[in-house]
């Protein structure tokens, strides 16, 4: 009998083997894996267990976090919390016991909780020593100011809307407002009296205006009027005309090529033959519509794509691509051209346009995060601004600098005219909805350079006001305000 | 191997008074590190979860150390030759299991769901209660051949045990399987001490049948093909087991069950014919059974897709969110635990919930232990099996033999059944880990399972009494000058 017994010993050898193999899988192999499965409550309670690291705006946290009371079966210890929720959520996002993080709370959730593996000597060193873990601070490139300027100018116009403000030779972001908006604050917790209460109403289905929405980063609107310069770069690029003075051999009424429909002009404007710098000021639709045309699809769409068009930007919450049409005829080319037909377009693209004008051509890649801190304030990462692409050269820069400028002297324009600086910018009213039925959005993109030729401050405003008439609907009267208020704060900042 | 059927023979094998020596001082030092090492551990627990060393410490730790230390008397003088490895290595896992239960014992989440809270002090009673059957092994079970005297009331009262949950009034339906009943407010798995007396009764049984099992046998492509009249057992025994899937819906059960009896047939008669027979109608059985019963179904879609099963059911899309919800929380335990673990009291196991203390205890160590203490408590279960097929193979007479193994080999089939269930090598089943789970029955059937072994290695490694003095020796001996 001792045969059989050996070879039922080996196989109970091989039970235990299997289970060990089996282990070794699970916990090395797997562990990691597993460990992170977001749906692995206990990332939340990691995530949760210990204060977090804060979001920094000039050197304040704009977050901080408080004790939840030790509440029976609340295994979250501490609940995060946040000054002018409502106004830097479009930054922040959000950390929420029960509905998860978003934006820079969740992309850098490890230098937050103090998980990120840069931190790891550091955390050895404080488990040695006893101390409770810390988390790092996210060090952002917003301006205080400025955002005030653009979250409350939205506000008092009481619309939907958006506006983003760059630093155009860094690229560094110094606004990034969305209106309407919430307070992440409100269901920070996990309870279900409160916070679920206050999640629900903020849902899209129950909240038509959806405030949840970041629209700065990640919708687009047609941008109107304000894609001409798009169109101005895309003519001088390729020399189509080299000035801006020179005569544009376009006709009124213009009509859109291969078809018998006219392009249309906003009232009784002048276009025809005029310069290019004449027909930005005005804003011509049919001088850039037939530049469009003359240009073609194809140079478009270079230009568009070196602007940013087409592509997500990572700053580094994702924004939404804008959108230059791939596939169009010539007359949705002459379309395109004007910021109609499927142009789209997010307002931080906007402000990318007007931020590489601004920069004499070359655009600089958008990002808010200027370093991460390890919880001694030590920098463990520090983003130095790069080049994304450039658009103009510097002299063709410099000729539509002058048209944006002269959009602002003697334009329509002219309410983003700010003492002491020169702004170039641009207006647009962009109509849309079946057959342009729904009330248009109100654009507005410009940038402001100081005597030193410094230019600090490129802005994009979209405003959508459900409220206001029809007619008074217009870039310059609605959206100018604001840019001129977020410029001039970002100018009495640098002083 | 001495051939008797007697059971008044007495040692007739030729092995000389030179015996093993009886290594029950090394029991004792072992024991020692039995006890201290769980009540460190308890020390740990404690200071992890309150920042203080807990009250309980000292009652908790003399309460262990007597536990063992009576084993340990009663071993010492009634099985004084007994395996010195089987009590310490059961103390530590034991020990162990203990502190794991308080340590879940201070979770709110499962206090609130009436999982724990005092089940620490509850599971130090049923541990009482299974060192007293231990005890009374011993003292009462002079020789583990007497056992064969029971053969036949053995199958009866196994039969019982494991068609008791069947009963109306008595058996209770916790979760989808029906292998608990239920007196008062106790409740009991009869499964777990139908192990033993099942083995006892198949002991019995292949002692006697064996040569006509083995023997008579047609050869046919290499195979022994046992004769029809001889397949009869088998048959029966698979038929019991397939039952006990279907009405109990309890497959550890039934696979121990089966698997114990195929490998206790196996070394009864030395024919691999009956391995291939047992595989094939456990695979019959198996498939045939999951076809058509929805419960299997379950946890075998559960276990081949932990976190899809999840995700819908935590969607709301389909039902059965008990047992795929707990798989899917196990392998994040035992994930977030990864080599070192997280300190005992630092893990979150406490999210497996309802069976977080008896069923899924493992994903417990394995969350706070590690791959480490997951591999060391392994291996002390590979021990404790090793140290019984290592008593079989010491056993002299078959029948002592055939129950070392029966009983080793289904003590391995659980512990590979619930481990790899629970670490998702194998569908879930609702058994329990020996020693470590919170359960009365299993600590106590374990006790038990872990005296016979004694009293059966007690019985193999026993000196044989000296030769009588043979006359004829004198005239050769040897003068010294």
């Amino acid at each position: 009998m001792n045969k059989p017994l050996r070879r039922i010993a080996i196989f109970c050898g091989l039970l235990i083997l299997a289970l060990l193999i089996r282990d070794n899988w699970l916990q090395y192999v797997k562990a990691d894996s597993l460990r992170t499965d977001t749906k692995n409550r206990r990332v939340l309670i990691a995530r949760y267990s210990t204060p977090r690291g804060d979001i920094v705006v000039d050197g304040e946290p704009i977050t901080g976090s408080k004790k939840t009371p030790s509440k029976s079966l609340n295994d979250f210890a501490y609940k995060r919390t946040y000054k002018d929720g409502a106004m830097w959520s479009p930054v922040t996002g959000y950390a929420s016991q029960a509905f998860g993080a978003t934006q820079l709370e969740s992309i850098e959730d490890g230098i937050l909780t103090g998980d990120d593996d840069r931190l790891f000597f550091r955390n050895t060193l404080d488990m040695l020593t006893g101390k409770e873990k810390q988390g790092g601070n996210v060090v952002t490139t917003l301006n205080g100011a400025a955002q005030k300027a653009a979250y409350d100018g939205l506000k008092k116009i009481g619309g939907k809307g958006a506006a983003v403000a760059l630093d155009p030779e860094t690229g560094a972001i110094l606004a990034l407002a969305s209106y309407p908006s919430y307070d992440p604050s409100t269901f920070a917790g996990n309870s279900l009296s409160t916070d679920s209460k206050a999640w629900t109403k903020l849902l899209k289905k129950n909240n038509p205006s959806d405030p949840m929405l970041n629209r700065a980063l990640r919708e687009t609107y047609p941008p109107g009027s304000t894609f001409k310069v798009v169109t101005a770069a895309a003519a001088l690029e390729n020399g189509l005309y080299t000035s801006a003075d020179q005569a544009t051999d376009s006709p009124v009424p213009y009509t859109l090529p291969d078809t018998r429909q006219p392009l249309k002009n906003e009232g009784s404007i002048a276009c025809k033959n005029v310069s290019m710098r004449e027909a930005l000021r005005v804003s011509c639709n049919s001088v850039f519509g037939k530049i469009g045309a003359d240009l073609g699809k194809d140079k478009m769409l270079e230009e568009a794509k070196k602007f940013g068009f087409n592509a997500q930007q990572f700053v580094p919450v994702r924004s939404n691509a804008s959108n230059f049409p791939e596939k169009m005829d010539r007359p949705q080319t002459a379309l395109s051209s004007i910021g109609q037909f499927e142009t789209a377009a997010t307002p931080l693209q906007m402000a990318m346009v007007a931020s590489a004008v601004a920069n004499n051509g070359t655009l600089m890649k958008p990002y808010m995060v200027d370093k991460l801190q390890a919880p001694s304030l030590d920098v463990i990462s520090q983003t130095k601004p790069e080049e994304l692409s450039r658009p103009l050269s510097e002299k063709n820069a410099q000729i539509l600098q002058s048209m944006m400028e002269t959009v602002v002297q003697s334009g329509t324009g002219k309410n983003a005219q700010i003492s002491g600086a020169t702004v170039g910018g641009k207006t647009g009213t962009a109509q849309h909805g079946v057959n342009n039925s729904e009330k248009p959005y109100a654009w507005f993109i410009s940038y402001a350079k100081l005597s030193d030729g410094s230019s600090p401050v490129a802005v994009a405003v979209v405003v959508e006001d459900e409220h206001a008439n029809r007619d008074d609907i217009s870039g310059g009267g609605l959206a100018a305000p604001i840019a001129k208020n977020v410029m001039e704060a970002v100018i009495k900042n640098k002083k | 191997m001495s051939s008797s059927t007697n059971a008044t023979t007495h040692h007739t094998s030729t092995i000389g008074s030179i015996g093993t020596p009886s290594r029950r001082n090394t029991e004792l030092a072992l024991l020692v590190f039995a006890v201290a090492i769980p009540v460190f551990a308890y020390a740990n627990v404690g200071l992890a979860i309150d920042n203080k060393v807990p009250a309980g410490l000292l009652s908790y730790g003399v309460g262990l150390g007597l536990l063992a230390g009576i084993g340990h008397l009663v071993v010492r003088k009634f099985a004084p030759y007994a395996d010195p490895l089987l009590l310490p290595l059961a103390t530590l896992l034991n020990g162990l299991g203990l502190v794991a239960i308080w340590r879940l014992d201070q979770s709110k989440l499962l206090q609130s769901i009436d999982v724990a809270g005092d089940k620490a002090s509850k599971q130090l009673i049923y541990t009482a209660m299974g060192i007293a059957l231990f005890v009374a092994v011993l003292v009462f079970l002079k020789d583990h051949r007497v056992l064969q005297r029971y053969t036949y009331i053995s199958m009866a009262g196994a039969l019982v045990l494991l068609l008791l949950p069947l009963v109306p009034g008595l058996g209770a339906d916790v979760f989808g399987a029906k292998i608990w009943i239920q007196i008062g407010s106790f409740t009991i798995q009869p499964g777990e001490f139908a192990k033993i007396v099942l083995a006892i009764f198949f002991a019995g049984y292949l002692m006697v049948k064996r040569d006509a099992l083995a023997l008579a046998s047609r050869r046919f492509m290499g195979l022994y093909l046992p004769r029809g009249r001889d397949l009869g057992p088998i048959l029966v025994v698979w038929g019991i087991s397939i039952l006990i899937l279907v009405f109990e819906t309890d497959l550890g059960t039934s696979l121990l069950f089966f698997g114990m009896f195929v490998i206790m047939l196996y070394v009864a008669t030395e024919r691999t014919s009956w391995i291939v027979f047992g595989l094939l109608m456990s695979a019959v059985g198996a498939v045939g059974v999951a076809s058509f019963e929805p419960h299997i179904q379950t946890r075998v879609q559960a276990w081949l897709n932990p976190l899809g099963e999840y995700k819908a059911s935590q969607a709301g899309v389909k039902d059965g969110i008990v047992h795929s919800e707990q798989a899917m929380q196990a392998l994040w335990a035992f994930g977030s635990g990864g080599t070192l673990g997280t300190g005992w009291g630092q893990g979150h196991s406490e999210l497996i919930r309802f069976a977080a203390n008896s069923d899924f205890i493992l994903a417990t160590f394995g969350e706070e232990l590690g791959l480490a203490g997951i591999m060391a408590i392994l291996l002390i279960y590979g021990l404790i099996v090793e140290r019984g097929v290592r008593t079989a193979l010491a056993a002299r007479d078959p029948f002592g033999k055939l129950l070392a193994i029966g009983l080793s080999g289904a003590f391995a089939l659980q512990v590979f059944v619930v481990a790899g269930g629970v670490m998702g090598l194998i569908p879930l089943t609702g058994m329990t880990m020996p020693f470590l789970a919170y359960g009365g029955s299993s600590v106590i059937a374990n006790w038990a399972l872990i005296g016979i072994l004694i009293r059966i290695s007690d019985t193999a490694r026993r000196p044989a009494p000296s030769p009588a003095p043979n006359p004829d020796a004198e005239m050769t001996q040897v003068v010294r000058p």
